[in-house]
């Protein structure tokens, strides 16, 4: 494996029922992923505005992923359905600014996918790290 | 050239007056230049016929100023409404944003409005008159010894090379022929940058919206922009900001601004006609629009009243976001 | 600004094995607002929350963050401990260090670098907290159950029987629901009418159950133990009170040919009616697309010969407005329309017919008095040939079937052809099935009885063709052990018509805002841990309305549901989640995005005048969100262009907040 000094950052918004229940249950599993995830808990994914994906990039993230539970599974019946639109039309907007796709991400995670939690940030860290540091979305002002 | 004349606005203006159907008129009035048309509120006759001008530069879209001004004139407010108003019209009924019974709309027929910038690109800086001659535009230079003639469909402005309607949606009357909806280009343009790699739509954005001043003249003019408090005037809103500081703000102001008004964005124009700095800023809007006609099923905002709106609504077989980009767009 | 107090456990060595707990209780002293911090063992201990509460004395803290295991795991915990120590419960933040950091990295360094990060997220996130008070809300103790078949039965004697008033209300002009059409109960064999028309004696003698007949629910509004109601009884043109259910009118209607429901339109009924002899209400009930009098005034029979004057030829539909604590909806099934399955011929012989036609045929209430015996020629059918799965589990038919399996089929062929094999041993029975389901209490057993005792052939196959020739059906399947094509001729066929959901239950999930799967069955709060809950707050499923359920299926879940409905009324009042969603009134466009996305239909708008800068007045369409419904999703935050809507808990400026700590 490649020696990389560079480690992204990465913000995790999780929906309270599912997904930052199938997070704990990587922890309860002991599955690893890397350190440079934070997750913050949110009641649903749709509670999810866009302004906090962008702030997180304006501060410094190099990557966004916004986990819920799986759609029909929504503990408020809807939300992530809601969540879908409002993520796939903000992605594509970002694409359609040059903002590197693969900075963002949406994955339906269910409280019993402690497993495919792992996996996903895994993937996601591998994803951000090999596209480097954010550019195009920074605010260099609150850069260290 | 318009069908339809200044007089024979003037003329059913007056008689609405007269007549005490209306007590004000929602209209174009003398601006500073021929091509500097300001909105305008009337309120007798005389007002009317000394200050209402109808000609190739009216393309505001009165739809937005109806929020504040029903609530400030006794008795129903007349508005001349274009076809592409008159979508604004709806959405902004769909919203609550004013009471329909304070206002007697008129629906007019458009030929398409000329763009100054274009004008100016012909006729040089300096413009004294726009005159018109059937279907060209009369102009007047103070460098120019003669004036110079332009067809009118040479500077037609953009949104309406690419209009999408020449029906009226909304309306209590109709002054000339109801037109139809037309099958338009308005997304090639999008679809130009969308086949662009992601580099190159990097590098075309940056250098569009680096001009941006934050004048808010988009937001201003966007009959979609009608919140009582913008969130970027609002201090509690944690993304309050006046002007923009960097390239992240003015990005943010744009993607925020486009996003808001998703689904509810009838894409009359207005904020690329009111833009000083000429940043396509509909092109932002038609990418969502776009977007959501492709994912989700055609959807026009303002199409009739109590449209509802892609982004807040759902189906259970919706694409995911990630599928979004398996959409035939292998570029990045 | 807040005083913060940070308690960082160990948790043993689950956390203190991969995190510096000293590192981290250090390193969050520094932190804005922070004046306490300290690290223990097991925070959750009796030990640790006492440090706890002791520390909110001795340093005035005003808001606590515990690093430590997930909020799923002790947020409760260490909220209660707040509250005890005299703080707002809702001032507590827990940064997850165990299962989000210490159980997921590996090495001291990284685990420590991150439980710093995440501490100062929440110690950010607790600096723009604020003191919540749940709402609290009145409870109207009534009940009200939609649906007057066995599962509304149910739900409302045991509620009654708890004290509570409950109305019931029944579309048809009698209760009973489809158990009054049954012949007899699988597996035991007992007749449907013996055990439920006592229990529908019981609903009309009890003081606590008013009876609704002939009536739907056309409005609700209001939320979890305030519902408003509004339910319109049809004109039946019969007084009510007055009728004495003596029949004389029915007797003496001179409109007698029309199809009657009850019997499924095997025989008829006249224009006047009582749907069976132990209908409840046993109040006559005049159909007013046959009766002559209504139509075009000429007759008035009945009113001349009720003696008690009972007739009311202009009476009008009444509305009724009630107020409810909590809603049952119990509107059952119905099976699925044959039309739609020309290849068993069922439009083109009278001798193809439903099973629930079958029970009709087999009840001694029924249109041949219990005889089995043709519908088209009256003479004893001596081959039958029964179709399993008739539209259920049709997952390549889904235009005219159901996917579904509808669960109660199995066991009532098997029913069927037990005691036709045991009236007429002369009988031949076939049943054409895909799969023989027979989980349930003695199900199994029985349906062994009817292969082993009583020889019903039983051929796992599906019958591809039923064609009419003469007075024979000609059935043509397939047997799928032996693997040939079987050729029947069959005197009746009777079709396990698959079952679905009542037409009207639809349009009342829209009025309650409660939801629905594809297949118009209710959605439940939770598949499994709360299966009689709708996920609309005070709104409760019973019966079939959820899903395919036989009997004691519906009875025990009925049951469940008046329990659940009990525990509401029981209490004086409603304590609700405090993190719901707020608007702010000076900012809110009226533009009704947020209520186009709340579930829950917690969001109303009202004009509310306010003063202007230029110190006019101006009356605006704003958002309110009803705390009480409110369950604090927050869709509608992202939903609102202006951002006035925002939620309590989990606000706009907390999450950046966050966001920022993380990202600093």
């Amino acid at each position: 494996m490649q020696v990389n000094e560079y480690k992204p950052l990465i913000v995790a918004f999780c929906c309270n029922w599912c997904s930052y229940a199938g997070a704990d249950l990587a922890g309860n599993n002991r599955l690893a992923y890397p350190a440079d995830v934070k997750i913050i808990r949110v009641p649903c994914s749709c509670r999810v505005n866009p302004m906090f994906i962008l702030r997180a990039f304006q501060r410094g993230a190099d990557g966004v992923i916004i986990c819920g539970c799986h759609p029909g599974d929504c503990h408020y019946t809807s939300g992530n359905y809601f969540t879908r639109r409002r993520m796939a039309a903000l992605f594509s907007m970002l694409d359609f600014l040059g903002i590197e796709k693969e900075r963002t991400r949406v994955e339906w995670v269910s409280a019993a996918e402690g497993a495919k939690f792992a996996a996903t940030m895994n993937d996601f860290v591998q994803t951000v790290t090999a596209l480097g540091q954010n550019k195009r979305l920074e605010d260099l002002r609150c850069k260290k | 050239m318009q069908k339809i004349t200044r007089e024979q606005l003037i003329q059913k203006a007056s008689e609405l007056l007269e007549n005490g159907t209306v007590s004000a008129v929602l209209g174009w009035g003398i601006g500073e230049f021929d091509y500097d048309v300001t909105p305008t509120v009337f309120s007798t006759v005389e007002e009317l016929k000394n200050g209402f001008v109808f000609n190739d530069f009216c393309g505001a879209n009165f739809s937005k100023y109806l929020v504040k001004k029903t609530d400030k004139i006794e008795g129903k407010i007349l508005v001349f409404l274009k076809p592409c108003d008159t979508y604004s019209f709806n959405q902004l009924l769909t919203e609550h944003r004013f009471d329909r019974e304070k206002v007697y709309a008129v629906g007019i027929p458009c030929e398409g409005m000329a763009d100054i910038a274009k004008v100016k690109a012909i006729s040089g800086d300096g413009i004294a008159a726009i005159g018109s001659d059937g279907d060209k535009l009369v102009v007047t230079t103070l460098y120019a010894d003669e004036p110079v003639v332009i067809a009118a469909k040479d500077v037609l402005a953009e949104r309406c090379i690419n209009c999408k309607s020449k029906k009226h949606v909304a309306y209590d009357e109709l002054m000339g022929e109801e037109g139809e909806v037309i099958e338009s280009n308005r997304f090639d343009e999008v679809a130009r940058l969308e086949a662009m790699t992601a580099d190159e739509r990097f590098a075309f954005w940056q250098n569009e919206l680096s001009r941006c001043i934050r004048c808010n003249a988009c937001r201003d003019a966007c009959p979609a922009c009608t919140c009582e408090k913008c969130v970027f005037d609002n201090p509690n809103s944690g993304v309050e900001n006046k002007s923009p500081a960097n390239e992240f703000e003015e990005k943010l102001f744009h993607i925020i601004r486009a996003y808001h008004v998703a689904g509810r964005c009838t894409d009359c124009g207005e904020c690329s006609r009111v833009c000083p700095q000429n940043i396509p800023l509909h092109l932002l809007n038609r990418k969502f629009i776009k977007d959501m006609n492709d994912f989700y099923g055609e959807y026009q905002a303002g199409a009739e009243v109590g449209g509802r709106a892609p982004l807040v609504d759902y189906t259970t077989e919706d694409l995911e976001p990630g599928e979004v980009f398996d959409r035939g767009d292998n570029n990045a | 600004m807040q005083r913060v107090g940070v308690f960082v456990c160990w948790c043993g060595s689950n956390i203190a094995g991969t995190v510096d707990v000293e590192a981290v209780s250090e390193a969050l002293k520094s932190e804005p607002g922070v004046v306490f911090s300290t690290n223990y063992q097991y925070m959750c201990s009796q030990a640790g929350q006492d440090m706890i509460k002791q520390a909110v004395k001795e340093h005035n803290l005003t808001g606590i963050v515990v690093c430590s295991c997930s909020p799923r795991m002790h947020e409760a915990t260490f909220r209660k401990t707040a509250a005890a120590a005299g703080l707002n419960p809702y001032m507590v933040e827990i940064a997850n260090i165990r299962e989000q950091c210490s159980w997921v990295h590996k090495d001291m360094l990284t685990g420590t670098e991150k439980a710093i990060i995440l501490g100062k997220a929440a110690i950010a996130k607790v600096n723009l907290n604020a003191p919540l008070i749940p709402g609290e809300s009145p409870v109207t103790k009534r009940a009200l159950v939609i649906g007057g078949g066995i599962a509304g039965i149910q739900t409302a004697l045991d509620i009654a029987d708890a004290g509570f008033p409950v109305d019931i209300v029944e579309k048809k002009p009698t209760i009973g629901g489809k158990m009054a059409q049954l012949d007899k109960t699988f597996p035991t064999l007992d007749c449907a009418a013996c055990i439920l028309t006592p229990k529908m004696v019981d609903v009309a003698q009890n003081e606590k159950i008013r009876i609704f007949s002939y009536s739907e629910v056309t409005e609700v509004s209001g939320f979890v133990g305030n519902f408003e109601v509004t339910i319109k009884k049809n004109a039946r043109y019969v007084k009510e009170d007055i009728c004495t259910g003596c029949g004389a009118c029915v007797e003496k209607c001179p409109m007698k040919r029309i199809p009657n429901e009850f019997n499924l339109g095997m025989d008829n009924r006249p224009a006047i009616y009582i749907p069976f002899a132990q209908a409840v209400p046993k109040v006559a009930t005049i159909d007013p697309n046959a009766c002559n009098m209504l139509k075009n005034g000429k007759c008035g029979v009945c009113s001349k010969v009720c003696a008690a004057g009972a007739i009311d030829y202009t009476q009008k539909d009444e509305y009724i407005n009630e107020k409810y604590g909590a809603i049952v909806v119990a509107t059952g099934f119905n099976p699925i329309s044959m039309d739609k399955f020309d290849e068993f011929a069922y439009n083109q012989s009278k001798d193809v017919i439903t099973s629930l036609e079958f029970e009709r045929l087999t009840n001694a209430a029924g249109p041949s008095a219990g005889k089995l015996l043709r519908p088209s020629d009256g003479k004893h059918p001596h081959t039958i040939v029964f179709v399993q799965c008739v539209g259920s589990r049709c997952e390549s038919c889904a235009e005219k079937g159901k996917e579904y399996c509808s669960k109660i089929c199995c066991m009532y062929t098997a029913k069927h052809a037990m005691l036709t094999r045991d009236k007429y041993p002369d009988t031949e029975v076939y049943v054409f099935y895909i799969d023989v389901r027979t989980p349930g209490k003695n199900f199994d057993e029985f349906y062994r009885r009817a292969v082993e005792e009583y020889g019903v052939k039983y051929i796992k196959g599906m019958v591809g063709k039923v064609v009419p020739e003469g007075d024979k059906l000609k059935v043509q399947a397939s047997d799928l052990i032996a693997n040939k094509q079987l050729h029947i001729d069959a005197d009746l066929v009777v079709l396990a018509a698959a079952i679905e959901p009542d037409k009207s239950a639809r349009p009342l999930a829209t009025m309650l805002t409660a939801s629905m799967d594809t297949n118009d069955f209710f959605t439940e709060a939770h598949p499994k841990l709360r299966p009689v809950e709708s996920p609309t707050a005070g709104v409760f499923l019973s019966g079939a309305c959820q899903g395919p359920k036989d009997i004691p299926e519906t009875v025990s879940q009925a049951g469940a549901a008046a329990s659940k409905v009990i525990g509401l009324l029981a209490k004086d009042k409603l304590t609700g989640n405090p993190c719901v969603a707020n608007s702010n009134e000076l900012m809110c466009n009226g533009c009704s995005s947020c209520a186009n996305v709340c579930p829950y239909g917690a969001i109303t708008y009202e004009d509310k005048e306010f003063r202007m800068p230029d110190r006019t007045t101006k009356i605006r369409r704003v958002a309110s969100v009803n705390p009480a419904v409110c369950q604090g999703c927050g869709a509608c935050t992202v939903a609102c262009p202006s951002g006035a809507m925002d939620l309590k808990g989990f606000a706009n400026l907390q999450i950046m907040a966050e966001v920022d700590a993380i990202c600093k």
